[in-house]
């Protein structure tokens, strides 16, 4: 059954046995290299990395990619649940294909920050959090990204993009497969 | 004039190789370090006046003699998480010159008798991260960590790189222990402090990048080099870092001392738009706000408090008289509702109430009575919680609202904002103007 036959297909799969295998694979071998940073009896620290490289993966965090995670911690699932909503870098609804995160906080938006992002909802048609018809980008405003001296700035896909004008932001985003 | 350096020196290289590192002196301080008596260099530190650069300005030497003497293992952790709005300081030396820190992390685990490390670096920092797990690879190769430190004592030493994923209460010690343990950052009650009872249950000593830069130097130079650097009980230099209606916006190593007025009007040249400063947040945006008239005070963190305000984590953000305070601080109010982790009912509640109220007198449809509200709403989270993120969310609000008190009630009578069609200045190509200040090192 692929995930499309859920009652609720915004949930994606929810079985590990519902996981491509081949990602599956992927994902088992990357781990212990990220189990290599933790003490052997604190197997659980590496959640947050773990749901890192599941997302980085399959995409995203569906509800099997989540129970994955915590089957191979050691770990119950409501753990990697908590983890994987309570930080805002999890996605665990389905996003486009690029992640585009306009900060929007005060140092950037003395600089022009808050016209960026008011022009991209226009421009792709979306809201705050909205992914474009064509699933090609996902829009977010977003929190100080620590970049306020070279404001203002935005994450594409998790890269740092600064001194942003619009014409440089109408470049990057152009630029994106 | 000459000032002297510590942090930045490097930056403008753009080597962050240990090779070049080591080529301007670097890891000599570690092998200096590995032939004292940890407790030596514990004392050097204190006797330095280093305070803590992550925004509380706790003194260094003091925290570390608060790990009990007969537990172990002990941890330190190194935060890292900078996301504190107008803060962009620890990043660069991740990016420039990151064995300055992984020798500070060396020489104060060797101190301490800590075995190992982690860095929590913010999740968005990627580049960052990436800069420093090639300097701890490198590190490694080199003999520097790992089983005999320095190459030379009988003392192993782990370092590892931890990432967060999004979520600025993590800044906050006991969240980041708890993320680096691989949960949720729902912040410790307190005591017991970290020191006592840390990461996974042991004594763990937390503080800031910059805070752990400036051990080499101090144990090169000697704590009275360091000490004299600074002023009061603050030693050695600060990075603060500009950003805003600034001319040239970046970060600036001064002494710890320096002042106010000089670091925007001289170093930074002044507003970008040429206007009047209206409003300084001299410590990232937690700290209470300074109107234009009120900046020529000393950075230093006990000298500042007498002006009402903190120098916090030294980001400092300016905005000229074409911005809308109501605008500015709901954007602030903002941030907080947002971050608040939810565990303490005064600030879940508290905060989005705030920024409610603002974002309805900025759009001229408050009243006296919400006007009221926000004067009181502070006052109810300030003190009645688990972590500091409810007094950071009270205090900008009882700064802005005191300060520009007038401003709001403008908007409650005027039905409306008078600082152009977003609040963020007067015109949109003023706030285009400001672009360009792509500038990292200091001059
Ligand atoms: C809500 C909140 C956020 C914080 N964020 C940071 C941060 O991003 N970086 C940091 O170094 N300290 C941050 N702190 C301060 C830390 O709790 C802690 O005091 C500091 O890391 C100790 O290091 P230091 O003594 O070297 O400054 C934060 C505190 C609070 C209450
Ligand atoms: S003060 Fe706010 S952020 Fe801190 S523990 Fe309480 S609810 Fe969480
Ligand atoms: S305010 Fe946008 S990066 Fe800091």
């Amino acid at each position: 059954m692929s995930h499309h036959d859920h009652p609720n297909a915004e949930l994606g799969p929810l079985q590990i046995a519902e996981l491509p295998k081949d990602k599956v694979a992927r994902f088992d071998a990357a781990l212990p290299e990220i189990l290599k940073r933790y003490p052997a009896d604190h197997k659980e620290a590496a959640m947050l990395a773990a749901l890192r490289r599941a997302q980085e993966i399959f995409g995203w965090l569906s509800p099997a990619a989540q129970r994955l995670v915590a089957d191979r911690l050691g770990a119950p699932v409501t753990r990697a649940e908590e983890v994987a909503t309570f930080y805002v870098m999890y996605h665990t609804r389905p996003v486009g294909r690029h992640v585009v995160e306009v900060c929007t906080n005060v140092s950037c938006s003395l600089a022009g920050g808050y016209d960026i992002f008011e022009d991209l909802k226009r421009k792709l048609g979306v809201e705050n959090g909205g992914t474009t018809g064509d699933g090609r980008i996902t829009l977010r405003q977003v929190e100080c990204l620590g970049s306020c001296g070279t404001a203002p700035a935005m994450l594409v896909d998790e890269e740092m993009h600064e001194g942003l004008t619009s014409q440089s932001v109408a470049k990057i985003l152009g630029a994106l497969p | 004039m000459s000032e002297t350096l510590i942090l930045t020196k490097r930056w403008a290289k753009n080597d962050p190789s240990l090779a070049g590192y080591r080529a301007d002196g670097g890891y000599r301080s570690l092998d200096k370090a590995l032939g004292m008596a940890p407790a030596a260099i514990v004392d050097e530190v204190k006797a330095s006046n280093l305070r803590g650069r992550g925004g509380a300005g706790f003194p260094t030497g003091l925290k570390w003699t608060f790990l009990p003497k007969d537990i172990r293992p002990r941890y330190l952790c190194i935060n890292a998480d900078e996301s504190e709005p107008g803060t962009f300081k620890d990043r660069y030396i991740c990016e420039y010159d990151p064995h300055q820190l992984v020798e500070g992390i060396a020489i104060s685990c060797f101190a301490l008798d800590i075995h190992l490390a982690y860095i929590y670096i913010r999740g968005e920092f990627a580049k960052q991260a990436r800069s420093l797990e090639t300097a701890l690879t490198e590190a490694y190769e080199a003999g520097l960590l790992g089983p005999r430190i320095g190459g030379k004592a009988d003392f192993a030493l782990d370092v590892h790189v931890v990432r967060g994923a999004g979520a600025y209460i993590c800044g906050e010690e006991s969240a980041l222990m708890e993320s680096v343990e691989g949960k949720k950052g729902y912040p410790r009650f307190k005591p017991p402090f970290p020191a006592i009872v840390g990461l996974w249950g042991k004594p763990t000593i937390i503080n800031n990048v910059e805070t752990l830069a400036n051990v080499p130097w101090i144990i090169e130079n000697g704590a009275k080099a360091f000490s004299d650097l600074g002023a009061g009980k603050t030693g050695g230099t600060r990075l603060f870092g500009v950003s805003g209606n600034v001319k040239r916006p970046g970060v600036y190593e001064k002494p710890a001392g320096y002042n106010l007025k000089k670091l925007l009007l001289e170093d930074c040249g002044g507003t970008a738009s040429g206007r009047p400063i209206k409003a300084v947040i001299p410590g990232g945006s937690s700290s209470p706000v300074l109107k234009g008239d009120e900046i020529d005070v000393s950075l230093e963190p006990d000298a500042i408090k007498s002006a009402g305000t903190m120098s916090g984590s030294g980001g400092v953000i300016v905005m000229d008289d074409s911005v809308c305070m109501v605008r500015a601080l709901a954007r602030i109010a903002m941030f907080y509702a947002e971050e608040s982790c939810g565990q303490c009912t005064p600030c879940r509640q508290g905060t989005p109430w705030m920024w409610k109220v603002l974002e309805k007198i900025e759009r001229g449809e408050g009243t006296m009575a919400d006007l009221a509200l926000i004067e009181q709403l502070p006052g109810n989270i300030m003190g009645q919680t688990i972590c500091a993120l409810g007094d950071a969310a009270a205090m900008p609000v009882q700064s802005f609202v005191k300060k520009f008190r007038q401003e709001f009630v403008e908007h409650i009578e005027g039905h409306g904002c008078r600082h152009g069609e977003t609040g963020w200045g007067v015109s949109r190509s003023s706030r285009e103007a400001l672009v360009g200040g792509n500038r990292h090192t200091p001059r």
